[in-house]
């Protein structure tokens, strides 16, 4: 292995105890945050360690740091004990630092073979590329880490699975010693999670140095040989996973005691408020990716839909909010078709959506936060009146909302762009939840956001359910899946392949019908 | 198989090959209906058609320029509407350059320096475009438009001043190659060497800068990395490459691109200059961009096209080169106008996805944010 | 930010880049008047330039002064030892009322074909088509205005505008419609148009709709019913003036204080979460195109029923492509679209009387213009200049 690793692979043989990688004291700025605050951290060699933290405690800045893209205010970086100064991505690939990015880094219509090379090109002479140089040199790194791969193969066609290992050879191919992967697991499915677990070890045990940047607490444990945490932008502490427990790290992650549990009583479900018949409905490509689903949401329920991402839930979603064309199959609200209504027409059947991509869909940042408060209601009375709107009501509305679900905002005129995203989301729940609710789909409520905020969130979910709506919640996050459901319903592949009762569920046997579409190890018909 | 994409030179340019054949089809159409002209529509074809190519090829080559422009900005993510404006300018400077230095160094001289002049004029007001849409990170669009603005404004101002005035005159046109006699009458392959071989420098090295162009777009490191920041800037970013050097680049170079077509105009089509005189060849260029599916030669294809059509309200009105028959009474009724929308017809149809999705680069015409954090 | 825009994906207007997202409106204003005044500068260095290339010329450093002096003449003020026709330019009067008019006239069409550009521009749509839009409305407005044999003024004038206003909505429409259907991006699609407009209507003048009676090719003229009147004696201004600026607060009311402009701005502001909130984007994008190409007709109505007469058939104008640089100027707020078209106006009329005077060329102006875009474009760097500025200023404050 070693040999096949190109310039500055370290000395085989004699083992080297000095730290691998050490940042001292770095410290970075943003306008208004303190991302990173004097944080340390170090890396020996062979060593898989852990960088845990919650959503915006700083692990990505200080890898952005580490990886050249952002220049540290203050602080040192050492490599092999040597103090460098790393001005870019060059500069960090020169010096052995390869980085998987959490939002892959791969151009969808290139190749494999030219997204690895792209920027270390194999040449066959100071102008052209040498093709079949670079094919068999990736064909043998990949088969040194126990995998095969078609370099002539088109990166947007392949699954994310095997992208993400194009990126581990991208950084290999560059001769890394020092192997940073941000969040490597958030897209993966637990198969794919596991498989690439086996490929950090090996990589580990022959010398190369990983950090493992994660906010899930059973990974970390799992795969870790070290554990730092850090906290707004500081470091908390350190941990060893073989005698650390989740509840330990989440409250070194959180800085305080964190119930894991959230507080609700039995559901009392109602008459049937959300049918879904033999629902089918086509992804941008025209595949079809939801595929003949049938479920039934009760009022005074929480509806629960844990699945990899990626297996239909955005498009099933999209569909039953309006926002994307049912292939065939029927929607019903009570005993009314809603089947391909509109987003409007879905308002004003009293259906809130929160949706999974807040940015994107649910606001409008360079609006200032009172008119995102009346995203969906604008065009009634009082906000408009016979085609005019009326900016004093809009107003109002917002002096009461912003008190009641705690939005921390100076004022209701500043720009939604300048919310931190847990107020972003908190913005969309007080519109979605101040008016009457039949119907809720939730979707990734709580993505990316802080404790503080989930909890909040939760909790006004919950009392939602209590008071009589039908809640469907979808998320990619199982433990929110089992904290918050009344019925879970798993999906793989676009089909509904199990129902469980919430109360009575395991995580276990959840996660593996997630994994594989196999409901108590028959085989589900329909799910190959 | 190797794993870079060279099998694009077979698929770039089916579209234009699919608007040959339909103009084929009417033509066989015409021939059917027409039987009793069928040995004039044979001959015509033979006899008669070759003849205009010189001039096709006349039309097609500033588009073609334009065009390559183009796709050097476009594939490296940079739209660039100016290209008017490039042209219009490098036109001019040539011809002054021209005017001015041909007293002093002797005709071809001057024309030479003319052409080199025109294509740094080109260059440096693509540095301007390139500072204002890579480091100031405005919006393309809007920089191209100051582009034919000042481009417009800055050649008819120094033109009424410097040229009108004085009675400032041009220099020689280059001169074109000469083809042996014999070569010429071989029937049809003759007027089509003729067409290829009989032009001037500047139109006798497009042909090269298409071939090359192509070649090392797709095969050579400066074309990998090209793409790629057209597609995915932050991913070249973080593997090293720097966005902004490749952009700066490839809008720089093309820009020279653009120059050679502008100098074309005013010393190898013609040795004189109008204010306005592109009249749109940098839009047809843009056009043959979308329609060539930001590729060179599918670039070039369209170019030739574009050339074709436009040079037929020239070529098909006058009885010589007519089609015989009705087609020709029916091409003979056809307003000017006609031919000269066909470009501009053709490309809404393209965009309108009748004919196949015309897809750009992904990162095309969005400025890149190094500081970004998203 | 990360700012996707429609599938089609390409070259993209962000609006919030695009109408200077940062900053109060007096900052704006501030950051606008040192792009105009730099403008102006460069023009004032290429007129020291033109001087002295000229036979016979010299360096002459208070040429600009000169210049610019003719051109206010030309466009507002009563000229000095100028006054042929100064019958309302009496005693210690400053203002020429027919120069003024001059120049309502010429910011008449800029307002029109500014307001088409920036009312796109609040939708996210780059409408680069006002140009085809305002031929086709000047084009209609005269086909129309022709052949209202025997109506009287207000009404033949007000069928021949809506006219106007209908030739430039299909040519909105159409790139409208091809974007919201087909994804096809409106700023390739609007060029083509132009062309096709530019082209196809110099066939029609030519040809089908040609007045056999002219010398020139060109469509017959307007009846005297459809023909803008000038309601004040010795000034050219026509009622078009009052037209545009009235559209301009309509257009003003329709964006910022309507459910409709609600819409449009938020399509504008984020096409997807427009979706979500119930507002259909591809609706929305065929009706600001349409309704941006009736305002682009207007201005060719305003200026076939008012100056022009008739449509020639080789109509040399650019009051559709002086309509980007009037609404990037104007910050696509109507408002700000009338100063900057008010301006541009000036510019124009005054530049026949600098070019009689001083011999510099007519196009000045619109190197100038293009200098004044040029910096709007690159306002960031006169914001990252000012702040500087001031502490150089509070230095030498303090120092003294």
């Amino acid at each position: 292995m070693t040999d096949q690793r190109t310039e500055g692979a370290p000395a085989t043989g004699e083992v080297v105890r000095a730290p691998a990688l050490e940042m001292r004291g770095i410290t970075k700025h943003f306008p208004g945050v303190r991302a990173n605050d004097g944080i340390d951290l170090e890396v020996r060699p062979g060593e898989i360690h852990a960088l845990l933290g919650e959503n915006g405690a700083g692990k990505s800045t200080l890898m952005n740091i580490l990886y050249g893209l952002l220049a540290p205010d203050s602080g040192e970086i050492l490599l092999d004990g040597e103090t460098v100064g790393i001005s870019g991505p060059s500069d960090a690939i020169a010096r052995g630092i390869g980085m998987v990015h959490q939002h892959f880094m791969l151009v969808p219509v290139f190749t494999v073979a030219e997204n690895i090379v792209l920027g270390n090109e194999t040449m066959a002479n100071p102008v052209f590329l040498d093709a079949h140089k670079a094919d068999d040199r990736i064909r043998e790194l990949a088969r040194q880490l126990g995998f095969e791969i078609d370099p002539s193969a088109v990166v947007g066609d392949l699954s994310v699975g095997i992208q993400q290992r194009i990126e581990i050879l991208k950084a290999l191919y560059r001769g890394a010693k020092v192997l940073i992967l941000d969040e490597p697991t958030a897209v993966l499915t637990p198969q794919e999670t596991v498989e690439i677990f086996e490929v950090l070890k090996r990589l580990a045990a022959e010398g190369t140095s990983i950090v493992f940047i994660s906010h899930k607490l059973y990974e970390v444990l799992e795969i870790a040989d070290r554990i730092t945490v850090i906290r707004r932008g500081k470091v908390v502490g350190q941990a060893d996973p073989k005698t650390a427990t989740e509840e330990d790290l989440a409250e070194m992650m959180v800085g305080r005691e964190v119930s894991l549990v959230v507080d609700k009583g039995v559901a009392t479900p109602g008459e049937v408020v959300l049918r879904a018949e033999n629902l089918s409905v086509a992804d941008d490509r025209g595949s079809v990716v939801v595929d003949s689903i049938a479920f039934e949401v009760r009022a005074g329920e929480i509806l629960g839909i844990a699945g990899v991402a990626g297996n239909g839930q955005a498009e099933l979603v999209e569909a039953l909010t309006g926002l994307r064309r049912v292939a065939s199959g029927r929607v019903l609200l009570g005993d009314e078709d809603i089947t391909n209504h509109s987003p409007r027409s879905l308002t004003e059947r009293d259906v809130a959506y929160i949706p999974g991509d807040r940015q994107r869909f649910g606001l409008v940042l360079p609006y200032p936060v009172e008119d995102n408060l009346v995203l969906t209601d604008y065009h009634k009375p009082p906000y408009s009146q016979r085609g005019v709107i009326n900016e004093r009501a809009i107003s109002r509305r917002a002096a009461e909302l912003i008190p009641e679900f705690d939005i921390r905002t100076p004022s209701g005129a500043v720009p939604t762009s300048t919310l931190s995203g847990g107020n972003q989301q908190k913005l969309i729940v007080a519109r979605e939840f101040s008016r009457p609710l039949r119907l809720l789909i939730a979707d990734q409520p709580t993505r990316g956001i802080d404790v503080g905020s989930i909890e909040f969130i939760h909790k006004q979910i919950v009392a939602k359910r209590d008071a009589g709506t039908a809640v469907l919640l979808v998320s990619a996050e199982l433990d929110e899946v089992l904290e918050l459901s009344d019925r879970i319903a798993v999906i793989y592949r676009g089909r509904i392949v199990a129902t469980v009762d919430g109360a009575t569920a395991e995580k276990e046997r959840i996660g593996l019908i997630m994994a594989t579409g196999e409901a108590t190890g028959q085989r589900v018909e329909g799910a190959a | 198989m190797t794993a870079f994409a060279i099998g694009r030179f077979a698929s770039i340019s089916y579209r234009a090959w699919a608007v040959l054949g339909v103009i084929v089809l009417l033509a066989l159409a015409a021939m059917l209906f027409n039987v009793p002209y069928l040995g004039g529509f044979v001959d015509w074809v033979i006899n008669r058609v070759p003849p205009t190519f010189s001039l096709i090829v006349q039309y097609a080559t500033p588009i073609a320029f334009a065009a390559l422009c183009g796709v050097m900005c476009e594939r490296s993510g940079v739209v660039n509407i100016g290209i008017e404006g490039l042209m219009l300018t490098s036109a001019f400077v040539a011809f002054l350059a021209g005017a001015y230095l041909g007293p002093v160094v002797g005709t071809p001289w001057a024309a030479l320096l003319g052409v080199g002049f025109a294509v740094l004029a080109s260059m440096l007001l693509s540095l301007l475009h390139a500072w204002l849409s890579i480091t100031i990170k405005a919006d393309q669009v809007i920089s191209g438009a100051v582009i034919i603005i000042l481009a417009a404004g800055g050649t008819a101002f120094f033109n009424q001043l410097l040229v009108s005035t004085s009675g400032l005159s041009g220099t020689l046109i280059l001169p074109h190659l000469s083809i042996p006699r014999e070569l010429t009458t071989i029937p049809f392959v003759g007027p089509l060497l003729l067409a290829l071989l009989n032009q001037g420098p500047i139109a006798m090295s497009l042909i090269v800068c298409v071939v090359g162009l192509q070649i090392l777009l797709f095969r050579s490191r400066w074309g990998l990395r090209t793409r790629a920041v057209g597609e995915h800037p932050k991913a070249a970013d973080t593997v090293g490459i720097d966005v902004y050097w490749v952009r700066y680049r490839n809008v720089v170079l093309g820009g020279a691109f653009a120059g050679l077509g502008g100098a074309f105009l005013t010393t190898e089509l013609s040795n004189s200059f109008q204010d306005g005189m592109t009249g749109g060849v940098g839009f047809i260029g843009l056009a043959a961009v979308i329609f060539g599916r930001w590729t060179p030669i599918g670039a070039f294809g369209a170019a030739l096209l574009f050339g074709a059509v436009q040079s037929a309200q020239l070529t098909l009105r006058i009885p010589s080169s007519a089609p015989p028959g009705e087609l020709g009474e029916l091409v003979a009724a056809l307003p000017p106008e006609f031919f000269g929308i066909l470009p501009y017809l053709v490309t809404i149809v393209v965009l309108a996805g009748v004919v196949g999705r015309a897809i750009p680069p992904a990162a095309d015409g969005i400025p890149y944010d190094k500081e970004s954090r998203s | 930010m990360t700012t996707e825009r429609g599938a089609a994906g390409g070259m993209s207007v962000d609006p919030t880049t695009l109408l200077g997202g940062s900053g109060g409106l007096g900052r704006q204003a501030l950051v606008t008047s040192i792009a105009v005044l730099a403008g102006l500068l460069v023009g004032a260095a290429l007129i020291i330039l033109s001087g002295a290339l000229q036979p016979g010329g010299t360096l002459d450093f208070g040429l600009p002064l000169v210049a610019y002096r003719a051109l206010l003449d030309g466009a507002l003020l009563c000229e000095e030892g100028f006054q042929e026709a100064g019958i309302l330019c009496e005693e210690g009067g400053i203002l020429d009322l027919r120069a003024l008019g001059n120049t309502l006239n010429a910011s008449t069409p800029l307002i029109m074909t500014g307001l088409a550009v920036a009312f796109g521009f609040r939708a996210g749509l780059f409408n680069i088509g006002a140009q085809g839009q305002f031929l086709l409305g000047a084009f209609a407005s005269t086909l129309i205005g022709a052949n209202l044999v025997g109506v009287p003024f207000p009404t033949a004038a007000a069928i021949a505008i809506l006219a106007g206003a209908l030739g430039g909505a299909l040519w909105g429409f159409i790139p409208g419609a091809l974007k919201a259907w087909r994804g096809a991006h409106e700023v390739v699609t609007t060029i083509m148009l132009n062309f096709v407009a530019a082209l196809g209507l110099r066939y029609l003048a030519n040809g089908p709709f040609r007045d056999p009676g002219a010398t020139f090719s060109r469509t017959p003229d307007i009846q005297p019913g459809a023909v803008l009147p000038t309601p004040i004696d010795g000034s050219p201004m026509h009622w078009g003036i009052v037209v545009a600026v009235g559209v301009a607060v309509a257009v003003w009311f329709l964006l910022f204080k309507t459910t409709l402009g609600f819409e449009i701005r938020t399509v504008g502001a984020n096409p997807f979460a427009a979706r979500y909130a119930g507002i259909r984007p591809r609706l929305i994008t065929i009706l600001t195109m349409t309704l941006a190409g009736s305002m682009a007709g207007v201005g060719g109505a305003a200026e076939g029923l008012g100056i022009t007469k008739n449509y020639p058939a080789e109509y040399g104008t650019s009051y559709g492509f002086d309509g980007i640089a009037v609404a990037l100027l104007g910050r696509a707020h109507p408002f700000g679209v009338v100063g900057a078209a008010l301006l541009f106006g000036v510019l124009r009329a005054g530049a026949g009387s600098m070019q009689r005077q001083t011999d510099i060329p007519i196009d000045i102006i619109t190197i100038v213009q293009g200098m004044i875009l040029l910096f709007v474009a690159a306002e960031v760097v006169i914001r990252r200049l000012l702040p500087a500025a001031r502490a150089r200023r509070a230095t030498a404050t303090a120092a003294a």
